[in-house]
């Protein structure tokens, strides 16, 4: 990344949204109450290779590295995961829809 | 068309090779149906519960480029806090009340021959408690990729063009090492206070991106 060639700076900006946000505010609070750290964060980022910068944003891929530390981490299992996934996508077709429970 | 689903390959890339913004109203997507799951686990599990995860975001909305401006007007008007800060920028902008936590800040001066420009190339590490969030451009992969190459064309671009005898020096931030760039006080301004001052710090002018705006 750092000294490859690239295009124009790109001057566009955006609002978060609640749902960056609250990625933001788990990366957060779950490093400081020790379930990982930011080189854990880190670690999941780098492996994604670099395919994942390009087709995926920025907190998509920080949402992805959390949880994969927080399975490592025991705080639960892939299967729960995969599970309450499934009661999310059920719920609605927008994020507001799909967020209220 | 932003992408909205987990399993495309580079149809998310627009023409200039960046990645799309993220949905926002346009249907739910892979990675927001994680975060919603992942949340939810959290706080069914008693680690974590919906109201410190509100607060969380509260306090990160609060933080503001007007905490760095703060800082960096009070670096131009006191002389014992500008030295404390250059000596130790951590414990200074603490006592200021911008905890960092376990982060370190180191403060650059710009000089009548130097000029400082912060980036992250790893990813996006950035002053948040003095700038907030990181603007999208901070972020992005031409930004990281070129300011360690080329970043005289980089500044170039942000409409900063510098003398060939000032000196560029990037810094390349990490998860423990912060920077804020000390722009310049700005001609003109003698006897200007410090709140006053700090209208006129940008928050380009504390990455390196920009300069401060000059007294009008």
């Amino acid at each position: 990344m750092g000294g490859t060639a690239a295009g124009p700076v790109p001057d566009a900006s955006h609002d978060f949204a609640l749902w960056e946000k609250r990625v933001d505010a788990l990366m957060v609070l779950c490093s400081g109450l020790g379930l990982f750290t930011v080189d854990g964060l880190r670690r999941v980022l780098e492996d994604m290779g670099p395919d994942a910068f390009a087709s995926r944003s920025y907190y998509d891929r920080w949402i992805a590295a959390i949880s994969q530390n927080l399975i490592e981490a025991g705080t639960f299992t892939t299967a729960e995961l995969a599970e309450r996934m499934a009661e999310v996508e059920a719920r609605g077709q927008t994020y507001a829809d799909a967020a209220a429970r | 068309m932003p992408h909205d689903h987990h399993d495309h390959d580079h149809d998310g890339l627009s023409p200039s090779g960046h990645p799309y913004r993220p949905d926002q109203d346009t249907g739910l997507s892979y990675w927001q149906t994680m975060e919603i799951a992942v949340r939810e686990l959290l706080i069914d599990k008693g680690v974590l519960t919906a109201a410190r995860i509100a607060a969380q975001i509260e306090a990160m909305d609060a933080r503001s480029p007007a905490n760095g401006a703060a800082v960096v007007a009070r670096y131009w008007t006191d002389p014992g806090f500008a030295a404390a800060l250059l000596a130790d920028g951590t414990t200074t902008v603490k006592e200021m009340g911008f905890d960092l936590g376990p982060m370190h800040l180191i403060a650059l001066p710009n000089t009548d021959t130097l000029h400082n420009i912060i980036v992250c190339t790893l990813c996006s590490c950035y002053p948040r408690n003095l700038l907030g969030l990181p603007p999208d451009w901070y972020k992005s992969r031409a930004y990281r990729a070129r300011t360690v190459r080329e970043p005289r064309r980089v500044l170039a671009e942000f409409g900063v063009t510098l003398p060939e005898h000032v000196q560029v020096r990037v810094h390349d931030s990490t998860a423990d090492m912060r920077y804020i760039v000390l722009p310049q006080r700005p001609a003109g301004t003698d006897g200007w206070d410090a709140a006053r001052l700090a209208t006129l710090v940008t928050r380009d002018s504390m990455i390196g991106t920009g300069l401060p705006k000059t007294a009008a």
